[in-house]
């Protein structure tokens, strides 16, 4: 029976060409841009780090003094050294990192001056954030305490300064700093960069990663917000009235965090006897999926923008509906005749319905090149997440199953009313 | 034309019409929305930044310790003026469309609750005023014993140049002049105003008005360094980067050109705008598709009624209508069909707009833009009916004797 049905809708697809074309492009574009921008949408709101997104956790505290604290602010991204510090020694986690980009010149083989950016962090970092390593290893706890003259660089300056050789154990000049090469990374990229989203939120790892107690050593340059009350010499001192640091913690278990959320409220409670504030204690523990949500990476042009192409696709497929419509009404007399030599309503509304599914599913294939040819043209914008932007199967998937969907709701209602016409009075009025 | 046997006709063809009429509701609301948005982002694009785009650049460099600050502007500074095409240079913090360098919360009185918004700071060492060549409306520009200290961002009082659009919503009763302006214990006098000058990321966030720009005289010093602002000869522009990008290379190591920050304002404008670019595009993209797909559907719709009425036609014809009548038929069903549409559209692009307030920052839709709507809907049904019109037009009175 469907391959009679299909052999009949190809027939009247045929019949009405320019009508059948118009409804299959209607449904194309509507498809295609729809899973265009569907797909920029899933790609930016994406998990990083899927095996640990939910382990790996953001800590804020607000220890403004009450002159500062304004109940209705939001709790502040970063912290103070000395806070940093204090969290870092109790080591509540089951890994914990404190960081701060920054920046410093490099001499490449050819003499001339470059830009690098690097991450100051400590040891937990490499194996909090899955970092691989392709030559060496990453620095460890006794390295952050002894404050040691090393760095792990990336991949792309290893191979820059030193070829294809490893540069485990050469000197990294960095600005007037003189380290010691421990690690080479893997190829790491984490987009958006979710651990720091001050700095670019998509884009490169960094190039030159040092222990924070060598960098604040060597006053290497450092990059991102820096939010100071009262007067401060410099601005990194441990005891300065300033919050540039951040800080994530591993808890592996929900268990643990219930426990960290209440050593950090107890953390609080103790700056709050030790009189640096009265304000109440503000927390917040938020894992990797909760603070890209919280920071707002998704580009609020993006969401509009696939809002605007499903108010486009409805309008598409309000079009088909009309158009089916006017067409499986038009051929009353025919459905009469089918009607009349016995054919069911259910066996009407089948015919009818896989005639809607056939332009449906061109529609969609069309849709899924015209969505391909919208993400390539997507890729080729200047903004900073364009080189990400993808198909996945997923999204591949995703697309039949509108095309699928749209179509079946677009043939429903048409082939409801073909099913209903009376064969008698449409035979009549043939 | 008597509207009577219209209305009786689309009776008949309950369904098909009430679709019709949802998909031009639909359009419209989404067409005024989109046009509403696209004007925005382009008179953002438009907006007057108050200094002169073509003729100005940034130049930034880093890499230097931070006591090396008085020689490296001394040598900097020496170079800029000594590059063929430059008229000026000076130090500045910002520039407009580049990095912006000190945001902050202003209040009128230091016991004052809450902010008047957060104003961005300009520190401009001695001739930055004048390279800008920012046109002073009332007041003076600063002076020579005006440039004070900078202590962190700012110097820690200063007397300060504000917009004309700054001055009006701070003291909408006038007399700016001699007025302070406070962040925290650091207090500003107001000593002159200027016609305009754009903040270095205008159109951010809505307490931040894209005229929220103060000009707080500063010293070259550790605090004020690295960043220049030069005005060039007209066409020079290219050339001039080029030669300052080859004498900040023999410069030495010390001292590294920022290639980000170091670029036009002409140029920064243009990358500052890109998104707003690509939107614009894809809107203009989107209203296009969505005028040829409700256009296709009327003229498919209307088709098929003409080629489905084509004996009624017949008769009528031979009853004595005339071509122009049977024409006209058509064309009022459309416009019917299409006022319906707008009439609901108008209703849900407001709600649209509602739904797009809550969740983006939009304004909410000016009137203005329905009718704009509206119009674009009507003159497109006309156009898209007058085809299949024509073609019933044509409908011979002999159809009428003939079955089918």
């Amino acid at each position: 029976m469907l391959s009679y049905y299909l052999q009949l809708a190809w027939r009247s697809l045929r019949r009405y060409k320019t009508l059948t074309v118009l409804m299959v492009l209607a449904i194309a574009v509507g498809i295609g841009t729809s899973m265009t921008t569907l797909t920029v949408l899933h790609v930016l709101s994406g998990d990083p780090i899927p095996a640990k997104s939910g382990k790996l956790f953001r800590v804020r505290i607000n220890t403004f003094p009450d002159d500062r604290f304004q109940p209705t602010d939001k709790t502040p991204d970063n912290l103070t050294r000395r806070d940093a510090t204090a969290l870092l020694g109790d080591a509540r986690g089951d890994h914990q990192a404190v960081m701060s980009a920054g920046s410093g010149v490099l001499i490449t083989p050819q003499g001339e001056p470059m830009r690098a950016q690097a991450r100051y962090t400590t040891a937990d970092f490499f194996p909090m954030f899955n970092v691989p390593m392709r030559y060496g290893r990453a620095w460890n706890g006794q390295a952050d305490t002894a404050h040691a003259r090393v760095a792990v660089i990336s991949s792309q300056l290893n191979d820059l300064l030193f070829g294809d050789q490893s540069g485990v154990g050469k000197t990294l000049q960095f600005g007037d700093a003189s380290l010691r090469i421990v690690g080479v990374l893997g190829s790491w990229d984490m987009n958006p960069r979710f651990y720091d989203l001050s700095n670019g939120e998509y884009g490169d790892s960094e190039q030159v990663f040092v222990p924070l107690s060598t960098a604040l050593d060597l006053h290497l340059g450092t990059s991102g917000t820096m939010n100071c009350w009262g007067n401060a010499k410099d601005a990194h001192d441990l005891d300065a009235p300033c919050i540039w640091l951040q800080y994530w913690v591993e808890l592996d278990s929900p268990a643990k965090v219930a426990a960290y959320q209440r050593y950090l409220h107890n953390y609080m409670a103790l700056q709050q006897q030790a009189g640096r504030f009265r304000h109440p204690a503000q927390v917040r523990l938020q894992n990797v999926m909760q603070w890209l949500d919280y920071k707002g990476v998704v580009p609020a042009d993006v969401r509009m923008q696939v809002w605007l192409a499903f108010g486009f696709l409805m309008i598409c497929l309000l079009n088909t509906v009309g158009l089916l419509l006017a067409k499986f009404l038009r051929r009353g007399g025919e459905i009469g005749v089918r009607r009349a030599l016995g054919a069911s309503r259910r066996d009407v509304f089948m015919q009818y319905l896989i005639e809607s599914l056939v332009i449906g599913m061109v529609g969609g294939l069309l849709g899924l090149v015209l969505a391909y040819a919208g993400v390539a043209l997507v890729r080729q914008q200047p903004t900073e997440y364009a080189a990400f932007v993808h198909m996945d199967l997923g999204i591949l998937l995703m697309t039949l199953l509108l095309a699928l969907v749209a179509s079946l709701v677009a043939g429903l209602l048409p082939a409801w009313r073909a099913m209903q016409i009376q064969p008698a009075r449409a035979l009549k009025a043939y | 034309m008597q509207i009577q046997p219209i209305l009786a006709a689309l009776r008949r063809h309950r369904l098909a019409t009430l679709l019709i009429t949802l998909q031009i509701a639909l359009a419209c609301a989404v067409l005024s929305n989109a046009s509403f948005l696209i004007s925005q982002r382009i008179s953002r694009m438009h907006a007057p930044s108050g200094v002169d785009n073509a003729q100005l650049a940034e130049v930034s460099v880093e890499g230097f310790a931070p006591d090396q600050a008085s020689n490296v502007n001394a040598r900097m500074l020496a170079m800029l003026r000594g590059t063929a095409g430059v008229s000026s240079a000076a130090l500045i913090n910002a520039v407009p469309f580049g990095d912006p360098a000190a945001n902050a919360g202003i209040k009128l009185d230091p016991s004052e609750q809450g902010t008047h918004g957060v104003m961005h700071f300009y520190v401009g060492g001695p001739g930055a005023f004048q390279a800008l060549g920012l046109k002073v409306v009332e007041g003076r520009a600063p002076q020579a014993g005006d440039y004070q200290p900078v202590a962190d961002f700012t110097p820690k009082q200063a007397p300060v140049v504000i917009t004309r659009a700054l001055a009006t919503s701070l003291w909408p009763q006038g007399h700016p002049l001699g007025k302070s302006i406070w962040i925290g214990s650091r207090r500003f006098r107001v000593i002159g105003v200027v016609k305009g000058l754009i903040r270095p990321a205008p159109f951010t966030s809505s307490n931040r008005p894209a005229q929220g720009s103060i000009f707080v005289p500063g010293q070259p010093g550790p605090q004020l360094v690295g960043r220049y602002l030069i005005r060039v000869a007209t066409g020079q522009m290219d050339s001039v980067l080029e030669r300052v990008r080859k004498a900040v290379r023999q410069m030495g190591p010390q001292v590294v050109l920022d290639e980000a920050q170091t670029a036009s304002v002409e140029s920064l404008h243009s990358s500052y705008f890109q998104t707003d670019r690509s939107m614009v595009a894809l809107l203009l993209g989107v209203v296009a598709a969505l005028l040829l797909v409700t256009a296709l559907g009327m003229v498919g719709l209307a088709s098929f009624w003409v080629s489905q009425r084509t004996r009624q036609i017949g008769v009528r014809r031979a009853l004595g209508a005339t071509q122009g009548a049977i024409l006209r038929y058509f064309q009022t069903e459309n416009l019917l069909i299409v006022s319906a549409g707008i009439a609901l559209g108008v209703v849900m692009a407001f709600a649209l707009n509602v739904l797009l307030m809550q969740y983006y920052e939009v304004p909410r839709l000016p009137l203005g833009y329905l009718p704009v709507g509206a119009l674009a809907l009507w003159l497109l049904g006309q156009l898209a009916v007058l085809s299949p019109a024509l073609r019933a037009s044509r409908v011979p009175p002999v159809v009428a004797t003939r079955s089918v």
